[in-house]
């Protein structure tokens, strides 16, 4: 499951598989602007068969973050 | 005549709202005069627009004292920048500090006045300011506004979307865009206030001021939307908006229908316009109520405007349900456009008559719809071809194609399927003869990096 998240990141902002996860945060990865939020949270729903609430959407920043916001949706990576 | 010369009796009404500070209509005129005062004539200037309090300071400033703004967003490069500086040699630039080099001789909330060795060309007694139809690519086309364009756009805006004093806009869109700048413009001249941000609606920070201070309307282009959708709109809570508006593109039945529907189970109102730069901003609007019953139309001309359209020998088609050229009349109709300084001493080549290159048709009530792009449409032994839909029935029986042509003479670029059938499918279709269609095979559709397919690489 972490492996799918993690590659979804990748893929779509361009991520090497060392990159730091920690630096991963929305607005710092030049692709991961409101273009970019909206194909991972398009991702993301599909993915894991969830429907995010809209304050979800907005407050998801970061790759750690979105763990937790993901938890919600009882989706444990 | 200028614009925005009397704003100063809304005196305490808030005018701008921006990094938690609220600014009322006698401070912001006091702001807006000293950077008129430093310039001290009617010349021209570059104003690198941001949805910030002194890119709009300096904007209102110019249209107030007769000095004429080029608007140029501030996410043009830098190169771009400088071939527009060659073309249009402005005698000052109203820049965010450090936009490009030169002598600064004031300064501003983070913004400069860059004094530049400009030529003194004539400007025409009635340019307000210049505005670009295309966004980004640096075009040197720039469409000239009149002060009479800009009032006469605004006063049509604020009677039908009935703006009130104690309204209040949020920012979506850029300033050097004319929506973006309408929606300031209609605010501005009727005492209301406005939210200035960079954010957009994906961002918390917009929904955030949003609730803070009460919003109850902003503006959207067909991205916007797509953007809310996905953000589910229709379980976000914001009980202030009144309204919300749609133009810059034509938003797809799909999603005008889907707005609609939200719209009316929040109460509020979506209201879908039509417009171009070329005729100051808007030229038309759906009336909220009228939205679910005529989903994807463009609505009805504004007041003061008139819409009439035209078939293919030149005159006037009366009968509802049939294509023709959709032309507009009004005092928003703007003077014209210019490539280089030495055109900004021209005046009105328009005379309030505005060809829109877009091909329309009216229903039975006269609310009208748009059909595509006139450069989109042959004529064929007489009748009007539209392109896009001969495509889009090729495609519906599995065909990929890309059309294009001239008059009598349609070429239909194929990736699958034989010429016969394909000839024989389109003659019995649109029952026009055989003989007016071409079909060449190849590889593959050529497509830009958004996905357009790039009808000038066929061929």
């Amino acid at each position: 499951m972490m492996d799918n998240y993690w590659k979804i990141f990748q893929e779509l902002f361009g991520l090497d598989e060392d990159f730091d996860k920690g630096k991963v945060v929305r607005g710092e990865i030049s692709d991961w602007d409101s273009v970019g939020h909206i194909a991972l949270v398009t991702k993301l729903e599909e993915t894991f068969d969830i429907m995010m609430e809209p304050e979800d959407i907005l407050q998801f920043k970061s790759f750690y973050q979105g763990i937790d916001i993901l938890k919600k949706y009882h989706v444990d990576l | 005549m200028t614009v925005f010369s009397n704003i100063e009796k809304y005196e305490s009404n808030t005018a701008v709202i921006f990094e938690d500070q609220q600014v009322d209509y006698a401070t912001f005129v006091a702001h807006t005069q000293k950077v008129a005062d430093v310039i001290g004539e009617r010349c021209l200037v570059f104003l690198v627009c941001s949805n910030t309090y002194a890119a709009l300071t300096g904007y209102v400033s110019f249209l107030r004292n007769r000095i004429v703004p080029l608007m140029i967003n501030h996410t043009m490069n830098p190169e771009m920048f400088e071939k527009l500086k060659e073309n249009y040699q402005p005698k000052y630039i109203w820049q965010p500090k450090g936009f490009s080099e030169g002598n600064s001789i004031y300064d501003f909330y983070g913004y400069e006045l860059i004094c530049c060795k400009g030529e003194d060309y004539p400007l025409v007694e009635d340019l307000a300011l210049l505005l670009t139809t295309s966004g980004s690519t640096g075009s040197p086309k720039y469409v000239k506004q009149s002060y009479k364009n800009i009032k006469a756009n605004a006063n049509s805006i604020i009677e039908y979307l009935d703006v009130r004093s104690s309204d209040r806009a949020i920012t979506t869109l850029p300033m050097s865009y004319t929506y973006g700048l309408s929606i300031i413009n209609t605010h501005l001249l009727q005492g209301a206030s406005i939210v200035l941000t960079e954010a957009t609606v994906m961002q918390r920070e917009f929904v955030n001021l949003i609730r803070k201070y009460n919003v109850n309307n902003f503006g959207g282009v067909p991205y916007t939307y797509e953007m809310l959708k996905k953000l589910h709109f229709e379980k976000l809570e914001l009980p202030s908006l009144r309204y919300i508006t749609q133009a810059g593109g034509k938003l797809g039945k799909e999603l005008h229908s889907e707005f609609a529907k939200i719209c009316n189970d929040k109460g509020m109102q979506l209201i879908v316009m039509y417009g171009q730069t070329e005729a100051t901003a808007r030229m038309s609007w759906l009336p909220w109520d009228k939205t679910v019953e005529k989903c994807g139309s463009i609505g009805i001309a504004i007041p003061g405007g008139r819409f009439s359209l035209i078939d293919v020998e030149g005159n006037e088609i009366q009968d509802s349900e049939i294509v023709g050229e959709l032309v507009y009349r009004g005092e928003n109709v703007t003077m014209g456009y210019a490539s280089s300084g030495e055109d900004l001493i021209l005046g009105d080549e328009r005379g309030g008559l505005l060809e829109t290159g877009d091909m329309a048709y009216m229903d039975a009530d006269g609310y009208y719809y748009i059909a595509g792009r006139k450069k989109r449409f042959l004529k064929v032994y007489g009748n009007r071809v539209n392109l896009d839909e001969v495509e889009n029935l090729l495609k519906e029986i599995g065909y990929e194609t890309a059309v294009a042509g001239e008059d009598n003479h349609v070429k239909i670029y194929a990736v699958n399927g034989s010429a016969e059938d394909i000839k024989g499918f389109l003659a019995q279709k649109t029952g026009l003869n055989m003989r007016a269609f071409e079909v060449l095979s190849i590889e593959r559709i050529p497509r830009s990096d958004s996905g357009k397919v790039l009808y000038s690489e066929l061929g």
